[in-house]
């Protein structure tokens, strides 16, 4: 067993680590309290690979493995998580899914573009009356001969305004169920289709999350990824590679939270002296630092393994369960040990206490990958 | 037009500094290591000046006097945009020790332009690139604030006390290049680190030359002391500290 990380992957965390420092930190407080799209941002982020970081060289990609995209994504999320999310979005649910089982002729049209940052890919799954449960799509799309005619609403969609690209999650054949679901490329300019007001959230509030309405949009049978009825297994493969991307963002909102309650716990002084030194804390930062490690361990086994060709859903389950919590629990403490400056928006702790709350909820709730990991166990 | 960057592989500037073997040598253990951020920015612009169309630039070239646990920094600067990398495989004795390296490798691989940061971060030498030009008896220009190309017009800016000179010379010629050369440096893209793979980094034996300083001892500036606020309307107060505990009245 090999710990040590390649040349390649330091200089990629390092590039990453960069960046968030000098283009997401600027404004970060600012573009979170008025929900702003880092536009600049994620232009830069394109520019520089990230956002195609996991597609083939061929395919305008950055060829990266998925342990770099780890070291890349919790540098991102130390900072920034309204930039990270639309990274893990375009890599791992969109771009993964077209360079996986896309035609030739959609790779070059679709595919490309996204690689290089040029557009923006967005997930359609989530339904008003399906969101955890995914095999209840209401929306559907009807097989008109030479093209399907996609009607209903998607919900909670990151980019969902941004975005050029959807990934659209829809019922074909309803007396088929899930094996009746198929997943189609959609262009976000198409006919019939509008797009919801900002979602005000509570935290990654410069994303940009809508619904999306469909209202007879013909969308080319060729648009149709993978085989028909593909589309739920098309999706729950999709969520497994996902999922370490959110996993990893949770990380970074973890050690983002933790390296500052650090920094302050060592120049904070009451009693006479550093609070660091007062064992109450210094044991919180103990416990944070030992969990975020046991975080980075379980995302990093769950890249590797997909990076290896092995199966990596049951890893990347785990890995997104025990990081989202711990971001949780991390960023809870981190404003605790900041105390009332912990409170304002100043010291950015109690912005990555709302991110954090995301983590356990979006791409799967803390309670499906219990589902998802148990039912692994017993496989 | 070909251009030599000089590279210094240098601590990160947050690292805590300590020595050892009775304060006569750097411990390294545990650092990281950057390129010096003065080199880098010598990059940036090296990478301006190549990829303005009107220019000539057609090979930018980075050169390191030291050991292998450089060439991560070498990479990196591969991965930033670099052409070709060169390692001169000797523990850097000292400047003089270093720009005669330099020099030997140029008198075998002659470059149009080479840029040197005006100091390194960890040694502060500020000798290197003014050493260059007088081994190989090349134009010397310090405190370089820009560098433009015009055909075969080169321009140089140069940083005096309270404004700026411009100068011409010719090439082959070598800046000493500070603050204002570049805004600031590059992050490699995904695509410059994989394409940083294919690069060629020739690592080169060391020639035989005279070391002519001799480290003796470092030690750390002293602590700063802590920070006193006093009001602005205790004028009496801040004397009566000056004169009695500060002893600098």
């Amino acid at each position: 067993m090999n710990f040590e990380f390649t040349e390649e992957q330091l200089m990629i965390r390092d590039a990453a680590r960069d960046f968030a420092q000098r283009e997401l930190l600027p404004g970060v407080i600012e573009r979170d309290e008025k929900a702003i799209y880092p536009t600049e941002q994620v232009k830069k982020l394109g520019e520089l690979g990230f956002l195609g970081m996991l597609v083939g060289l061929d395919y305008d990609g950055g060829g990266m493995d998925t342990i770099s995209y780890v070291l890349a994504m919790e540098e991102i999320s130390k900072i920034d998580s309204s930039v990270s999310v639309i990274m893990s979005v375009n890599n791992s649910l969109v771009c993964w899914g077209v360079e996986k089982y896309g035609t030739e002729e959609q790779k070059q049209k679709y595919l490309k573009p996204m690689a290089r940052g040029e557009k923006i890919g967005a997930f359609l799954l989530s339904e008003p009356e399906a969101g955890s449960d995914a095999t209840s799509q209401r929306t559907t799309a009807v097989d008109m001969g030479d093209h399907y005619l996609v009607n209903g609403t998607k919900n909670w969609i990151t980019s969902g305004k941004t975005a050029s690209t959807y990934i659209v999650i829809a019922q074909t054949n309803p007396e088929l169920k899930h094996r009746g679901i198929n997943a189609l490329i959609v262009e976000a300019d198409s006919e019939g289709i509008s797009v919801g007001p900002h979602e005000n959230k509570m935290g990654m509030r410069a994303s940009d999350t809508h619904s999306v309405m469909f209202n007879n949009v013909k969308v080319p049978k060729e648009n149709l990824l993978g085989e028909e009825g593909f589309g739920f297994k098309f999706a729950m493969k999709s969520l497994e590679g996902g999922r370490i991307g959110i996993a990893s963002q949770a990380l970074g909102i973890a050690s983002g939270a933790y390296e500052l309650a650090l920094k302050y716990a060592q120049e904070r002084k009451t009693f006479g002296k550093e609070i660091i030194n007062h064992q109450a804390i210094a044991f919180k930062l103990a416990d944070m630092a030992t969990e975020i490690e046991a975080a980075r361990f379980f995302c990093l086994k769950a890249a590797w393994l997909k990076d290896q060709g092995k199966p990596y859903g049951h890893a990347s389950a785990m890995a997104k369960l025990y990081a989202a919590e711990t971001a949780m629990k991390v960023t809870t403490e981190a404003v605790q040990i900041h105390g009332g400056y912990g409170y304002v928006k100043e010291y950015h702790v109690e912005r990555l206490m709302r991110d954090a709350k995301l983590t356990q909820i979006y791409e799967g709730t803390s309670e499906i990958q219990k589902i998802v990991i148990s039912r692994g166990l017993v496989d | 037009m070909k251009i030599l960057v000089c590279i210094s592989n240098v601590p990160d500037t947050t690292t805590k500094v300590k020595f050892k073997e009775g304060d006569s040598l750097f411990d390294d253990s545990g650092v990281q290591w950057i390129i010096n951020p003065w080199d880098e920015l010598a990059l940036t612009r090296a990478m301006e000046l190549k990829e303005d169309a009107g220019n000539s630039v057609n090979e930018i070239c980075v050169i390191h006097v030291g050991g292998a646990s450089a060439d991560a920094t070498l990479r990196k600067a591969l991965a930033i945009g670099a052409d070709k990398a060169v390692r001169i495989d000797a523990c850097p004795a000292d400047a003089y020790h270093v720009a005669g390296q330099i020099a030997e490798y140029l008198k075998e691989n002659p470059f149009d332009i080479i840029l040197s940061g005006i100091e390194s971060s960890d040694y502060n030498g500020s000798s290197v690139g003014a050493m260059i030009a007088e081994f190989m008896d090349y134009p010397g220009i310090s405190s370089v604030t820009s560098v433009n190309l015009d055909d075969d017009d080169i321009q140089i800016n140069r940083a005096i006390p309270g404004g700026k000179q411009v100068l011409k010379t010719e090439a082959p010629f070598v800046a000493v290049v500070q603050k204002g050369i570049a805004t600031e440096p590059r992050i490699p893209s995904m695509r410059g680190i994989m394409m940083a793979r294919k690069k060629p980094l020739e690592v080169k034996p060391a020639v035989e030359l005279e070391v002519l300083t001799e480290s003796i001892k470092f030690e750390l500036p002293q602590e700063k002391g802590a920070c006193k606020m006093i009001d602005s309307e205790s004028a009496e107060q801040l004397v009566e500290l000056l004169k009695n505990e500060a002893k600098v009245l």
